[in-house]
């Protein structure tokens, strides 16, 4: 079984400040894991703002060197310095989705010119009969059609139409790995569910791998297979996405447990904050040495060697 | 129990022309509803619902090219009633931040960069306090103790705070005159999960302990299932179903709150969630009759045609649906019996 | 196209004020491909005629009829005007573009080149150029000069135009979506440059127009040419105010006016509605 992508031992180092006095910022601390290649799978990345997980779907996506570690994608290494034909190559490969789909096109211009130049240059179409049909088959995969998309600007249409346009327009060239940014959050809730049932058909019946990055838990639940929790760039928690969801073991998985707001018990008020998960996370940043380990179903805890 | 805030027929209108080009968006089309003394009303809505545009004229906060078309927004403090919609400048001005004020979206953007909070705070509140010097000092640092924010707080440029301190500050700003009603637009949005549940906690015991109304903007319905006491539903402009907040989630009498209500994902439960068709409604151009049809799974043809009503359909419950008594709660709503489903 | 000349005209007052005023002189200048006399001829009429219907503008010191010859000078310097912006634009574009997209070395070498050009003082190099190349400076030969020393201001302004655009959304996708960096930077990007492109245009015209003026008037020009400001030049000469030949001066300072009030309309009216976020308005967004 061959590996899809493989992150090993990365670690990413911001510097910043002038010539006399620099600071520098670990955004990424060692995360591994690896996706293979006849196992498509939803993979998602939990973290809060400042987790790091930005930046990691970054340095997959070549826009960002490590400062150490490696990432390879079909036993090639992934970085920012490839030249054209191999930057090409691993872009009909590997597709991202992002955040805010009202900037993801510009709006003086029509949708659909994104996706022809798509098909055009990773599909190596010419004529204009291969491209519109390339077109045509990614958006009724995604639920739409390119009569309805055709010469339309992004004002036209609403954030679940333009996130599907988007994903459609990334999945023109057929990749195996598509990384998607938080690609719900801007999206309005009654379309919401929309897209993330897409990504889950995109496993099932596609065979893409997705990697999944989201701060909301619930919609992780629902479409995972693994999952990975990031905290201030270290990984605190990893593994198979149910188990590491209904029971949590490090208390920061506990705490962003705790935090989220359910509809059970609506209408009684619970508010209560889990101060003791919170200070007991915040305690264990400032821990020098920790590792992780593994546990019998499979997930990694990072354990500390004080505790 | 006596409305704080009374809002009748309420209409206002985006108008703009460019070049020839005359729209009218139509973004809060005759919206009528009380707020009660003591009590979190929730307003849930996505964009282009119109939620933002009817949060600005309850603020009082309407420019060109917005202007209320028709209806009134009645606010009623110490006995006085002052109607936003036709009142002036001078009494509008007397109830701002006094007795009328406002949690705003994205701290950052709200306050002044180049201001240390306890000069933000002077440029808020120290008129309406009627306070100078010391005794506002005094008031302002026991109003932050509540927040859980320390005095030093005031010496602070808005930079050098994190997000959540930030939006507490803001939370204070808005509350540091005890007023009778508060209006919070999407206060934690942009927060991460840990520091929204602090921020909202801290809203909620601020409302207790002053006793104010609060209307809570949001498009996120787990928040309005754990801070409202009741929750309005704006689609399209219109308000399409008001109850309290149990009974909205577990029994709701709207086919679009029905729908939201079971599309939330909830971790332990990985059953399949429905998905909505269609896509929210251009405002400057709406589907004719009741505006949720081209997306109803229960439309009939009088649903293209006529608009159906805001009617009771229950203690303290309205809801506007020509097929009020087909609508049952669907699959994945909670407290469900398991095998029901739409 | 029509349809925006027409929706313009009816519904913006100083875009129709600036047209009118520009058509007035576009016209007149029309008029000097049906001149009965060739410009370059001195003494073919009785000179210092006041205007009179024989001679509509009457006529110099040097025997020229006044009308005819500024139709000439007109055509001359609108001419001009044009060649020296259309190429400055050119080169500001491409510079700025280029340096605010691709960033690192490319914006370090151009902008270096840049600000070299913006130290360089603009009025001696053209005295100098002038006593160098004396009767071969032509009106081309200056355009070409002028459009060389005017393009580093707006190349400045154009690359923080860029360099706001580089980290926009859509230029990630664009990437993404297999476009060249030609293609963004000249189809994704160029839109929202235009604004600039346009209200920089007209100034630059502004600008040319007036340093050649001030350079005729100075004598550095070849005088033989008739352009606006060699007219004057050759008024100045004979003392024109002083003699009394009051129309010499007077009739094309009033066209000049006009025609600088004109283009300056034209420019700020024409911007309003190139302006992507008047545009985005319009297309109801």
């Amino acid at each position: 079984m061959s590996a899809l992508l493989e992150v090993e031992g990365v670690t990413k180092v911001f510097s910043m400040g002038g010539i006399l006095a620099r600071k520098s910022f670990e955004a990424v601390h060692d995360v591994s894991f690896a996706l293979q290649e006849d196992r498509p799978e939803i993979f998602t990345v939990i973290g809060e703002s400042g987790s790091g997980k930005t930046t990691l779907a970054r340095m997959i996506l070549g826009l960002e060197t490590p400062t150490r570690g490696t990432i390879r994608f079909r036993g090639r290494p992934v970085s920012t310095r490839l030249r054209a034909a191999e930057r090409t190559r691993f872009m009909a490969n590997v597709q991202p989705v992002f955040q805010n789909p009202f900037e993801a096109f510009n709006p003086l211009k029509r949708v659909d010119r994104y996706l022809a130049s798509t098909a055009r240059r990773f599909l190596g179409l010419r004529d204009r009969a291969g491209v519109d049909r390339a077109m045509d088959e990614a958006l009724v995969k995604v639920g739409l059609s390119l009569a309805e998309v055709r010469g339309r600007f992004s004002h036209e249409l609403s954030g679940g139409q333009l996130q599907r346009v988007a994903i459609a327009r990334a999945l023109i060239p057929n990749p195996p790995l598509l990384i998607t940014d938080e690609p719900v959050s801007m999206v309005d809730a009654s379309l919401r569910m929309a897209i993330v049932n897409l990504l889950k058909s995109l496993r099932d019946d596609l065979g893409v791998s997705v990697i999944y990055i989201t701060h909301d838990l619930a919609t992780a639940y629902y479409i995972s297979d693994r999952i990975v929790i990031m905290q201030r760039g270290k990984v605190v928690e990893m593994g198979p996405a149910a188990a590491v969801l209904d029971a949590p073991e490090h208390p920061y998985s506990q705490l962003l447990k705790a935090s989220v707001l359910s509809t059970q018990d609506a209408g009684e008020g619970r508010l209560e904050v889990p101060v003791d998960l919170a200070t007991a996370s915040s305690r264990l940043l400032d821990e020098p040495r920790s590792r992780l380990e593994p546990r019998p179903d499979g997930r990694l805890v990072r354990v500390y060697s004080a505790a | 129990m006596e409305a704080t805030l009374t809002v009748r027929g309420l209409k206002a209108y985006y108008q703009t022309k460019h070049f020839g080009v005359d729209r009218e968006v139509r973004a809060v089309d005759d919206i009528s509803l009380n707020v009660r003394r003591n009590e979190v009303y929730g307003i849930a809505g996505e964009s282009s619902s119109g939620k933002t545009t009817f949060i600005k004229v309850l603020a009082a906060a309407v420019r060109p090219p917005l202007g209320i078309v028709a209806g009134s927004v009645a606010y009623r403090f110490d006995g006085r009633t002052v109607d936003v919609a036709k009142a002036r400048q001078a009494e509008i001005d007397a109830i701002r931040w006094s007795h009328l004020s406002y949690i705003m979206q994205g701290s950052m953007s709200v306050l002044n960069p180049v201001r240390r909070i306890g000069a933000i705070f002077d440029d808020f509140a120290a008129r309406p306090l009627g306070l100078k010097g010391d005794a506002f000092r005094r008031t302002v640092v026991a109003h932050l103790s509540r927040l859980k924010l320390p005095a030093e707080v005031l010496r602070a440029y808005p930079h050098e705070l994190s997000g959540g301190m930030r939006q507490r500050v803001t939370i204070g700003l808005a509350t540091v005159c005890s007023p009778e009603f508060i209006i919070a637009d999407e206060p934690t949005t942009a927060l991460d999960v840990v520091v929204q549940k602090d921020v909202l906690s801290l809203i909620r015991d601020l409302q207790r302990d002053l006793g104010s109304s609060v209307v809570f903007v949001t498009h996120d319905m787990s928040v309005h299932a754990n801070m409202a006491h009741r929750v309005g539903i704006i689609y399209a402009g219109r308000l399409v179903e008001e109850a309290p907040t149990r009974t909205l989630f577990t029994a709701p009498k709207h086919p679009y709150t029905a729908h939201l209500v079971a599309s939330l994902p909830r971790i332990g439960d990985t059953r399949p969630r429905p998905a909505l068709e269609g896509r929210p409604p251009n405002l400057a151009d709406p589907p004719s009759g009741c505006r949720f049809h081209p997306r109803c799974p229960l439309a009939i043809e009088r649903c293209r045609h006529e608009v159906p009503p805001l009617e009771t359909v229950g203690p303290d419950h309205r809801s506007a649906c020509w097929r009020v008594e087909d609508v049952a709660p669907l699959a994945g709503t909670i407290g469900l019996q398991e095998g029901r489903t739409a | 196209m029509f349809v925006i000349f027409r929706d313009l005209v009816r519904h913006n007052l100083e875009f129709a004020i600036g047209i009118t005023l520009m058509g007035i002189v576009v016209a007149f200048t029309l008029l000097s491909f049906f001149s009965p006399v060739n410009p370059t001829h001195i003494f073919v009429t009785m000179p210092d005629r006041p205007p009179s219907w024989t001679h509509l503008f009457g006529t110099n010191s040097r025997g020229q009829d006044l009308f005819w010859q500024l139709t000439f000078a007109f055509r001359n310097t609108l001419m001009f005007g044009l060649t020296v912006a259309v190429i400055s634009r050119v080169i500001s574009i491409t510079v700025g573009l280029l340096s605010g997209y691709l960033g690192g070395w490319v914006d370090r070498v151009l902008m270096f080149v840049n600000d070299i050009f913006v130290a360089i003082p603009t009025f001696p190099v053209l005295v100098l150029f002038y006593f160098v190349l004396r009767s071969n400076l032509d009106t081309l030969t200056l355009a070409l000069i002028m459009a060389g020393l005017g393009w580093p201001f707006d190349a400045r302004l154009i690359r923080s135009v860029a360099l706001g655009l580089k980290h926009r959304e859509f230029t990630r996708h664009a990437v993404f979506a297999g476009m060249t960096t030609r293609k963004i930077m000249f189809e994704e990007h160029l839109p929202y440059v235009m604004p600039i492109v346009f209200a920089t245009f007209m100034a630059n015209m502004l600008w040319s127009i007036g340093l050649e003026v001030t350079l005729a008037v100075l004598g550095f020009t070849n005088i033989n040419v008739p352009t606006v400001g060699t007219t004057l030049y050759w008024a100045i000469n004979h003392s024109a105010l002083v003699v009394g030949v009051w129309w010499w001066i007077v009739i094309p300072i009033v066209f000049i006016v006009i025609m600088f009030i004109g283009l300056f309309l034209l420019a700020i009216s024409m911007n309003e509605y190139i302006d992507p976020r008047s545009r985005l308005n319009r297309m109801g967004a």
